[in-house]
């Protein structure tokens, strides 16, 4: 049987149509992003009250969380691209997994020190290997992996099937950083956000960290649409449509 | 101002002045690390495909 998709999902591996409707929608996204940001930051560090517990240092939450969620949905999106470039042989997929990693690993980097930071007023000590800690540590890990990998070939189609095959091996590491918190017997708090409950915390505490998800989500889209950009412009410069476009620039 | 009573209150954040501003400064940091190294990457790989463009055309002609 043969499936049939819409025009539009088709479109999507095209990389001339990917340059173009990227290069429309990029302006609106950075606007959006930078107005989630501001609302997100003044509110979150402006006017949202102190926890009665942890004083203003859990101010790093409205970073802290979000770029720890951001960490891993960048992996999952990059493990799924370099799944999809696997089985299908889309240039664009490839194309989006090997942009993800640079930024994922950066967006580890801040998860795990702004959550150092946080530990030392709250638990005494910047680092503990604490379940929870220890997979965030290996999430950061397996994106330089998968960097160091993917520049370790000459050849481009080598290098994209074995560092989406890494990323792809390394995807058990996702739900053990979840379930990191109820398996082990951790110092790390449990999630704030679950799909079934309402936050334990009051709405003017966890709206401008809602806020703040939303605004990493539109940041990692921006950088992740900008560097595909320049990256399918490299890999497609013998196209007569790129050589029209580097011209003009 | 907002929470909090005055600005020099907003700047310490209790005693955990330091905690605070040194998370958000890790964190404008990256971000202001990612967007720069997009432009950058962008103008390098743009200058040196328009010479290599400018070059192969005039070998052609």
């Amino acid at each position: 049987m043969k499936v049939k998709f819409p025009r539009w999902f088709y479109q999507l591996a095209s990389p001339k149509w990917f340059y173009d409707i990227s290069g429309k929608l990029l302006p609106w996204l950075i606007v959006v992003t930078v107005l989630l940001m501001i609302v997100g930051l003044t509110w979150g560090l402006v006017f949202a009250p102190e926890d009665y517990q942890q004083g203003n240092s859990f101010r790093i939450i409205y970073i802290h969380v979000p770029s720890a969620i951001l960490a891993q949905s960048c992996y999952m999106l990059m493990a799924v691209a370099g799944a999809v470039g696997l089985i299908w042989k889309i240039k664009m997929a490839h194309i989006i997994a090997k942009c993800a990693a640079p930024i994922g690993a950066s967006i580890a980097v801040m998860a795990l020190a702004t959550g150092a930071i946080w530990g030392k007023p709250t638990w005494g000590a910047w680092w503990v290997w604490d379940a929870r800690l220890t997979s965030m540590l290996i999430l950061f890990f397996l994106y330089v992996g998968v960097i160091a990998l993917s520049s370790a070939f000459e050849n481009k189609a080598s290098a994209d099937k074995a560092s989406a095959v890494l990323a792809l091996v390394g995807l058990v590491n996702i739900p053990i950083i979840k379930y990191s918190v109820e398996w082990w017997n951790t110092l790390h708090q449990p999630a704030t956000f679950k799909v079934t409950e309402k936050p334990a915390m009051p709405s003017e505490m966890w709206i401008p960290l809602l806020i703040m998800v939303l605004g990493f989500y539109c940041f990692l889209a921006v950088i992740l649409m900008a560097r595909a950009r320049t990256e399918t412009l490299q890999r497609e410069k013998r196209a007569d449509w790129a050589k029209t476009v580097i011209e003009n620039y | 101002m907002g929470y909090f009573a005055s600005f020099a209150d907003f700047l310490q954040m209790g005693k955990h002045g330091l905690y605070v501003w040194l998370s958000y400064g890790i964190f404008l940091t990256i971000i202001i690390y990612n967007s720069v190294t997009v432009i950058i990457n962008k103008r390098l790989f743009f200058k040196n495909a328009k010479r290599q463009l400018r070059r192969e055309q005039t070998n052609d002609s």
